[in-house]
Formats: C-alpha cells, sequence, structure tokens
C-alpha cells in the first residue's frame, strides 16, 4: 500500500499552516488532501476584512489571508497537493481511502492531521418548530450564494442567532439590497465580536431581539414570516411575549461544530456536546499519530489562532515520526 | 384528440402502482399528478414500513389487502431493484395487563395469516434488543416487517410504468371532469387539467388528501377526507444500530402510537404523532409535538436523546372513517374511488393495484395483457450502499462517480445527474431520489453544487431553480441582473 | 460632552472613552493601543469604513471577484460606494491588489482585488 510520512486532510488555513509547519519542522514527505477545487476552505468566502491582524500584523480579508499560505505552500516541494479530493473513510491504522473525480486512491499515514474545519448547527439542532419552506439558508451557506456564486437568497432577512457568521452576513445583505429586518438572539448579549456589533449592526442601524427565539417559521412554499417570543431572563426562560415579523429569508447563525466524523469513524473518542475529540492536549486525539488542529479540534473565534495551533501540529507530527527539531 | 383508456389521478405509492399493474395490459394510460414532482403529496412523508398486518381488524380492508401487500412488495422490491430490509417488528407490552392485550393482536394476526408471529419474553428482548427499556416484560414478533424508502419505491414504480407506456404527467391538476353524454363518443369522461383537457373511459381516483374533492367533481358527496397530521423525527445516522426491530407501543384506536423505527437509509426514526386538523397544506411540525415524540420514544428506549434528532417533518394521512374505501360507482360507471388509503397503505398499494383491477374486470373492463411487459428495472446506483471495490469499477466507468457532491451521505455528481434525467426537477426531489441535503448539515456544504448542476441539467436559470415547485424559489437574485 | 466608542481596529473591541469640549476634543482614555486613539478621533471627526464586496468576473476562473476599497470610505457613502462596485466587470486576469477601478466617486478610493483570478 502506497505509505506517506505526514497526510493532512483539508486545505484551509489550518491544513495549510499544518503542512507548512511540519515542512519546516523537517518532514519532507506531505500529501495534503483538499475535497474543493480551490485551497483556502472557507477563508474564500470571507470577503470581509479582520484576518491576519495577530498572525501578520496587517488587517486582510479572507482571501488575502488564505493567499499568503498558499503562495508559501506552493513553493514547496515536499508537500504534494492534490485537489477535489474527498475522504470517504478512515481507519484506526490511518489508512484513508478517498475518492477523486476518475480515481478511489488509498494511502496510509504514518503521520495524520486532520483539517477538516466546522459544520454550521441547523435549525434542526435548535428545535424551531413550524415549517420547512425554501428561505431557510445557515449564515455560511448565504454568505458562499451571494460571494462566490453571485445570487442573492433573499431580500428581507430574518437572522437567527449573533455569531459573527450572522453578523457579518447582516452587512453584506444589506450592501447587496437586501432589508435585515431583525436579528434574534437568545442570550442576553451577542455571541459575536463587539467590533462586528458596531460595523455590522449598529453602523446599519438593524434592530436586534436579545433574550427572545423563533418559535415558529411560517409559509407554504418559501418562508412568509417568523414568530419570535420573548425569554423572560433569556435562554429556558418563560414566554413573555410573542410577536410576528414578515420576511422572506431565514438565516441560521447558532454556533458551529467540528467537523470529526471521519476520525469517529477511526475510532476516536468525541465528547459528546462539542464533538471535539476528547484530550487533554491540544491537537492530540486518542490515537497515537493522529492529530486534529484548527476549528476540527474546537472552535475558534479568529483564523490566526487557527494558524498558530495549527503549526503547532506540524511540529507534533514530526516529533511523533521521531524527527529532531532542527531549531 | 387521444383517448386514454384510464386515467389515473394521483401521483403517489397508490396511483403509481396501478399504473404500473395495468401497464401489463395493451391499454393506453394517463396518470397525473398536481405537485411538480411524484411522491410530493402524502407519500412523501411515509415513514417506509412495510407492516406485517398485525395492528388491523381481521375483516378490514386494512387487515386483508396489508397482508396481500407485504407478500408482493417483496417480489416487487427484486422486480424494481429497490431495497426492501426485513427487519422484523415488536409491539412491546408494559405490564401483564397489556400482555393480554398481545395475544389478542396476535390471534388477529393469525386470523389474517400473518406468517411466524410468536410471543417473546424479556428474555429474548434483552437479548435481541439491548437498548429496550428494561421495564418491557413481553413483545409480540412479526418478523415479516421491513423499511423501504416511499419516496423512491413511488419514483421506481412510475419509472418503470413509464417504461412500459404509462404517461406520467406532473404539475398537471385536475380541475374538474365532465361526463360524456354523447353515446356515439368512444370515452365516458373528459377531464380539464392545468395541462389541458383529456378523454378517457375509466378514471382511478388516487388523489390522497384531495380524493373527496375529485370525487365531488363528480358528484360523488360521501366521500370526506380528514387531515390526520402525523410529526416524525429523524436521528443522526451514526445511532444506526440503536434498534434492531421496528419498535411498537401497543395500538390506540386512533393510530399504531410514537414507534421507534428507522428509513431503509439507517436513521432512526421516531414518531409519528396524530392530530386531526382542517388544513390540508399544514404541514408544520410544534413544539408539542416534539416534546410528545420525545418522551414516548424515551419510554420506549431510554437512552434516546435530543441531541441526536437531525431532522423532523409533519406529513398528513389522508383519514376517511376506520378503513379503506376502494368503490367502483355503479352510478357512474366507469369511475373508481380509491380513498382514505392511510397506513398500511405503503404495505397494501401492490394489493390495492390489484383489486382495482379486478374490481374493473367485473364491471367489463376486458385488457388483453402485453406479450411482452418490461417487469424489471434496472437498480439505481447509489455510493453509499455499495462497497467501495465497487465504487473503483464505477468511476473508472463514469469518472463523475469520483465527484462527490454531499459530503454527509456521499453522494456524487453522476448520481445527482442520473436522478436528473429520471425526472428530480427540484431540490427536493434530488433529495429524495439521492440523499443529498438529506444529511447532518441540511445541505449547507451542497446547496451551490446542486443548483449548479440543476442549472445545466435542466437550462433553467438559478432563479427558476425551487425546492419543490413554483413558489419555493430557492433564490430571489442574481448579481448584476 | 462624553462620547463612548467601541474601537473595531482589531477583535479586543476596546471601550474608549472621549471628552468633547466646545465640539473639540479634549481627551481620550480606555484605549489599550495608539490605534484606538487614532479610530477615536476619526469616529468623531470624520467616521469612515473600509468596504469589501464583489465584482464580476467574464471569462475567469471565479465568477465573482472578491475586492476592497484601498483605504477607508466616509460611512454616508457606503451604499453610493457599492453602487459604483456594482457596475463593475473584470474580464482580464488579476493579481492580489491589482486595481480594478480608479478614485471611485471622486473621493480618492481605489477598487483593488483580494483573490487572484485567472483567464479560463
Amino acid at each position: 500500500m502506497n505509505e506517506r510520512d505526514l497526510v493532512i486532510v483539508g486545505g484551509g488555513p489550518a491544513g495549510m499552516a499544518a503542512a507548512i509547519s511540519a515542512y519546516e519542522n523537517g518532514i519532507r514527505d506531505i500529501l495534503v488532501l483538499e475535497r474543493d477545487q480551490f485551497l483556502g476552505g472557507i477563508l474564500n468566502q470571507c470577503i470581509h476584512t479582520g484576518f491576519g491582524l495577530e498572525y501578520f500584523d496587517e488587517v486582510l480579508t479572507g482571501p488575502e489571508y488564505a493567499d499568503r499560505f498558499e503562495k508559501k505552500i506552493r513553493g514547496i516541494s515536499g508537500i504534494e497537493i492534490r485537489l477535489r479530493s474527498f475522504v470517504v473513510d478512515l481507519t484506526e491504522n490511518k489508512v484513508i481511502t478517498y475518492l477523486m473525480p476518475g480515481k478511489i486512491e488509498t494511502v496510509k499515514a504514518r503521520a495524520l492531521i486532520m483539517a477538516t474545519g466546522c459544520r454550521e448547527k441547523t435549525r434542526e439542532m435548535v428545535h424551531i418548530a413550524g415549517t420547512r419552506p425554501a428561505g431557510i439558508f445557515s449564515a455560511g451557506l448565504a454568505q458562499k450564494l451571494i460571494n462566490i456564486e453571485g445570487l442573492l437568497p433573499g431580500k428581507e432577512i430574518v437572522i437567527v442567532g449573533s455569531g459573527d457568521i450572522g453578523l457579518i452576513m447582516a452587512r453584506r445583505f444589506i450592501l447587496e439590497g437586501a432589508k435585515v429586518k431583525a436579528v434574534i438572539e437568545v442570550q442576553n448579549e451577542s455571541r459575536g465580536l463587539l467590533r462586528n456589533m458596531i460595523q455590522c449592526i449598529e453602523d446599519f442601524e438593524v434592530p436586534i431581539y436579545f433574550r427572545h427565539k423563533v418559535s415558529k417559521i411560517i409559509g407554504r412554499d418559501r418562508v412568509e414570516k417568523v414568530e419570535i417570543a420573548e425569554l423572560d431572563g433569556g435562554p429556558g426562560g418563560k414566554i413573555i411575549s410573542k410577536k410576528v415579523i414578515e420576511c422572506d429569508t431565514v438565516l441560521m447563525s447558532v454556533g458551529l461544530i467540528p467537523e470529526n466524523e471521519l476520525i469517529e469513524m477511526a475510532g476516536v473518542r468525541l465528547d459528546k456536546n462539542t464533538n471535539s475529540p476528547i484530550s487533554d492536549e491540544t491537537n492530540k486525539t486518542s490515537i497515537p499519530g493522529l492529530f486534529v488542529c484548527g476549528n476540527a479540534f474546537k472552535v475558534y473565534d479568529i483564523v490566526d489562532t487557527v494558524s498558530k495551533d495549527s503549526v503547532e501540529a506540524g511540529r507534533m507530527a514530526a516529533k511523533h515520526l521521531g524527527i529532531k527539531d532542527e531549531g | 384528440m387521444k383517448i386514454h383508456d384510464v386515467v389515473i389521478i394521483g401521483g403517489g405509492i397508490i396511483g403509481t402502482s396501478i399504473a404500473r399493474e395495468m401497464s401489463r395490459y395493451r391499454i393506453k394510460i394517463a396518470l397525473m399528478e398536481k405537485e411538480e414532482e411524484l411522491a410530493f403529496g402524502v407519500s412523501k412523508s411515509n415513514s417506509g414500513i412495510i407492516h406485517p398486518g398485525t395492528q388491523n381488524d381481521p375483516s378490514s380492508l386494512k387487515g386483508k389487502l396489508c397482508v396481500r401487500g407485504n407478500a408482493m412488495v417483496r417480489e416487487i422490491s427484486k422486480e424494481l431493484g429497490i431495497d426492501l430490509k426485513e427487519v422484523g417488528e415488536l409491539i412491546i407490552a408494559f405490564s401483564e395487563e397489556e400482555k393480554t392485550r398481545l395475544l389478542a393482536l396476535k390471534k388477529d394476526a393469525d386470523i389474517l395469516g400473518v406468517p411466524g408471529t410468536s410471543i417473546v419474553d424479556n428474555v429474548w428482548l434483552k437479548k435481541n434488543e439491548p437498548n429496550l427499556n428494561e421495564a418491557a416484560v413481553a413483545a409480540l414478533y412479526a418478523p415479516t416487517a421491513g423499511i423501504i424508502s416511499p419516496y423512491r419505491y413511488v419514483y421506481d414504480l412510475a419509472e418503470n410504468a413509464a417504461c412500459n407506456g404509462v404517461e406520467i404527467n406532473v404539475d398537471t391538476e385536475v380541475l374538474d371532469i365532465v361526463r360524456n353524454s354523447k353515446k356515439r363518443d368512444k370515452y365516458r369522461f373528459e377531464i380539464v387539467t392545468s395541462k389541458g383537457t383529456f378523454r378517457a373511459n375509466y378514471i382511478i381516483n388516487a388523489a390522497g388528501l384531495f380524493a373527496d374533492e375529485i370525487a365531488s367533481m363528480v358528484g360523488i358527496e360521501d366521500i370526506k377526507i380528514s387531515p390526520r397530521k402525523g410529526e416524525e423525527f429523524i436521528l443522526d445516522k451514526k445511532k444506526e444500530h440503536l434498534t434492531e426491530h421496528l419498535l411498537f407501543p401497543l395500538p390506540s384506536k386512533k393510530s399504531k402510537g410514537i414507534l421507534v423505527t428507522r428509513t431503509s437509509d439507517g436513521n432512526p426514526m421516531i414518531g409519528p404523532t396524530a392530530v386531526d386538523i382542517d388544513d390540508k397544506y399544514d404541514i408544520s411540525t410544534s413544539d408539542e409535538g416534539f416534546e410528545e415524540v420525545i418522551r414516548s420514544a424515551q419510554r420506549l428506549m431510554p437512552s434516546i436523546n435530543e441531541g441526536d434528532i437531525i431532522s423532523y417533518f409533519a406529513g398528513l394521512r389522508p383519514a376517511c372513517g376506520d378503513d379503506f374505501i376502494i368503490r367502483y360507482e355503479d352510478d357512474l360507471p366507469g369511475f373508481i374511488n380509491v380513498a382514505g388509503i392511510q397506513s398500511p397503505g405503503l404495505t397494501a398499494a401492490p394489493a390495492v393495484a390489484e383489486m382495482v383491477l379486478n374490481i374493473l374486470k367485473t364491471k367489463g373492463f376486458r385488457p388483453m395483457r402485453k406479450l411482452f411487459f418490461h417487469k424489471h428495472r434496472k437498480r439505481t446506483i447509489h455510493l453509499f450502499d455499495v462497497t467501495f471495490k465497487e465504487t473503483k469499477r464505477l468511476i473508472e466507468k463514469d469518472s463523475e462517480y469520483g465527484d462527490i457532491v454531499c459530503r454527509c451521505e456521499m453522494v456524487s455528481a453522476k448520481e445527482i445527474r442520473d436522478a436528473i434525467k429520471r425526472g428530480a426537477s427540484t431540490m427536493d426531489g434530488i433529495k429524495f431520489r439521492t440523499r443529498a441535503q438529506a444529511g447532518r448539515c441540511h445541505g449547507s456544504f451542497c446547496t451551490c453544487r446542486l443548483l449548479e448542476i440543476l442549472k445545466e441539467e435542466t437550462k433553467k436559470s438559478a432563479t427558476d431553480i425551487t425546492k419543490r415547485g413554483p413558489g419555493s424559489e430557492i433564490v430571489k437574485g442574481v448579481k448584476g441582473e | 460632552m462624553k462620547k463612548k466608542i467601541t474601537c473595531i481596529e482589531c477583535p479586543v473591541g476596546c471601550s474608549i472613552l472621549v471628552d468633547i469640549e466646545d465640539s473639540k476634543i479634549a481627551k481620550i482614555s480606555g484605549e489599550k493601543c495608539p490605534k484606538g486613539e487614532k479610530y477615536a478621533i476619526s469616529e468623531i471627526e470624520n467616521p469612515v469604513r473600509e468596504v469589501t464586496s464583489t465584482v464580476r468576473g467574464e471569462g475567469l476562473s471565479l465568477k465573482l471577484v472578491p475586492v476592497r476599497t484601498r483605504g477607508a470610505v466616509p460611512k454616508g457613502r457606503i451604499m453610493d460606494v457599492m453602487e459604483e462596485i456594482r457596475k463593475i466587470k473584470v474580464t482580464k486576469d488579476l493579481k492580489i491588489g491589482e486595481k480594478v477601478s480608479e478614485d471611485l466617486l471622486g473621493l480618492g478610493i481605489d477598487i483593488i482585488a483580494t483573490r487572484k483570478a485567472d483567464k479560463k
């Protein structure tokens, strides 16, 4: 069987930082598997600024931040990048099966770094009652539709949850001519960064309802309105009042979950609540030589931290392979 | 204008079963479905259970046709190349009193001729259904219960019927039916639809929730469909082995209760509720339904966690009295009503089709059998149910099998294109056929790719692509237009 | 008069207090770095924001090319700037940082690409 020193699954910010760091720490045989046709992962759709201040001491957009790493990784001949490569199976012996257009391949990794990122929580995970018409999107999907595909998901938007992607999408929708009718947040305060509250919500006078939840989605074919309920004291509180807001789109921004189904398949133990690997050390898992970095390990607020921790994962992989620290 | 021998109204499990059964004969058949695609009515929210016949009055049509249908579907699923998983069911008793009721159920099942039923004790249950509530004292075991994908069953029946000459019309709503009184014309009915007028000698009303409205068009007023809502909750596939069998509590008069089952694709499913409502379009779920289902399911299986729920939906049963109505209208020769087909309608469907044909034969309908009936249909390929060895062979044959579109359910671009070629024209149609968007991320990842492929294959613009027909467009605008 | 401002220069989000006397800034406090002071002054005197969006690509590897304003534009002109960006269409190869439009609306602000785009 084809064997490689290090295989990295995921070519987003975490995977790229880990690959470069692994090379810099002495690993010379590295394979990066990325399912998309581009490197960069989710950063490609994050066209807003706010990245890189910590890592590069510069304010960058997502694509610019990704490009810094891509330029570097493309210049290293010891790193092989395979795009449109979709991993479908992983065993505890770190044997990886992946599909590509026209191919199915199997590779055994002496060390493996999983940089698979995270996914968004859905409407179903927070149990919103009502109908299931067109017009319900995760904030990230809406971001991809607008920024990558050039499609406008809707014209009158209600955003559920005040996570950063939701706040950023509020501004994005407004800039593209849509109306953001409300942001509904069950907690007492925003879950997103303060600066996003200012530049995405306050700047555009978007109504934000704290201690409220969407109690029902209404509409037969397309979303027509949402019913919101004010909760006494916030989450879990008694319903004090209800109100209906007309809209054609509901955007879900209620949190992210590490995407760890592959390592779970391999037998790595995951925390039931967070979907993170159970581990007492960042990036490590219950399987020796199998590391997880970036948002797959835990959901980080900013990408700079993802890069930093992923650099660490590259170093750990080198250590696992018995490569002496060159520094 | 073409005259059809038979027009079937309704493209759900009943309409398509009848269509396929009749396509064995040398007759012209047209099927009309008012929704954008087949199975978009009652059938789409069916739980997919092939019932053994254990919970029906032995004298009822429901009971007889269920047992007969259960036997017939085995052959049909082989012919159509569709998975029927024979998992068996357990009706659970939690007390000695309930155990007595199990014995009564078994007696009814024996009268109906349900094969292989037995009463099993708690020792058997502990061994064979380890996650079951330990308080269970006994169960009625029926090995002939199974699961099937209800919509794929409908699509495969329709595809096979079409291959045998049935004309399938979707997005075709019947607006009126006129009796033709002119004797010299060779047809009895004119069917006015949103896509023009059809002429036919026989009409089979299999319109599900709307069977009463169709009947009313020809003056039949004694059929009244009362929608009975059922909310179902789907658990993550990770919990596939939560149950080995389909688990039922003891049935009430109104329903079979809240079950713990699983879909043919391996997701555990809990539900359904049973609430009578007025609105035939109300398929909303409720907080109350959620509470009821979770509470009742946990009674059967205490380890069920609400955090495992990845999806939910509601469907409407087309209830009409206690039993199925399958009736030739002697006052209106050529018209047959097939109404009130709720549970166990999916199981009974082939037997219902057989019965309809037999009734027509007693009423002077004498079709000739075709010399050659294409009874087999080539099995649809799904990467998620083949081995990697087979995947390799497929990819070598067509590289697009290696191009994964839906990450949660492992669906390739090739499968999506095939589904569209076989008739999917909407996002839901693709979901029902291929499972793309049916996983835990709910299409967050694959929606863009699906829109792209639908655009290419159907030559529609992005703003015309819908979730399930006009009015349910996915996006509202294109940048720069 | 006192005015409270939340700094948006970095993820920390310092809460800055600005004392204004006779419509002039008298004192700035609460910022944890010099960026905060600069931001606070700008917020009082002439609030500005960078704008990011996309422009249509034709015959390129990307359907849309992401762009940003080089420098910030007055807050009140954001929607005007968006209107202009919407009209832009690019047909040639682009490198990161390359101009796609110059001196937008006479504001002295260029629009630059933030992702490279190749000809198909």
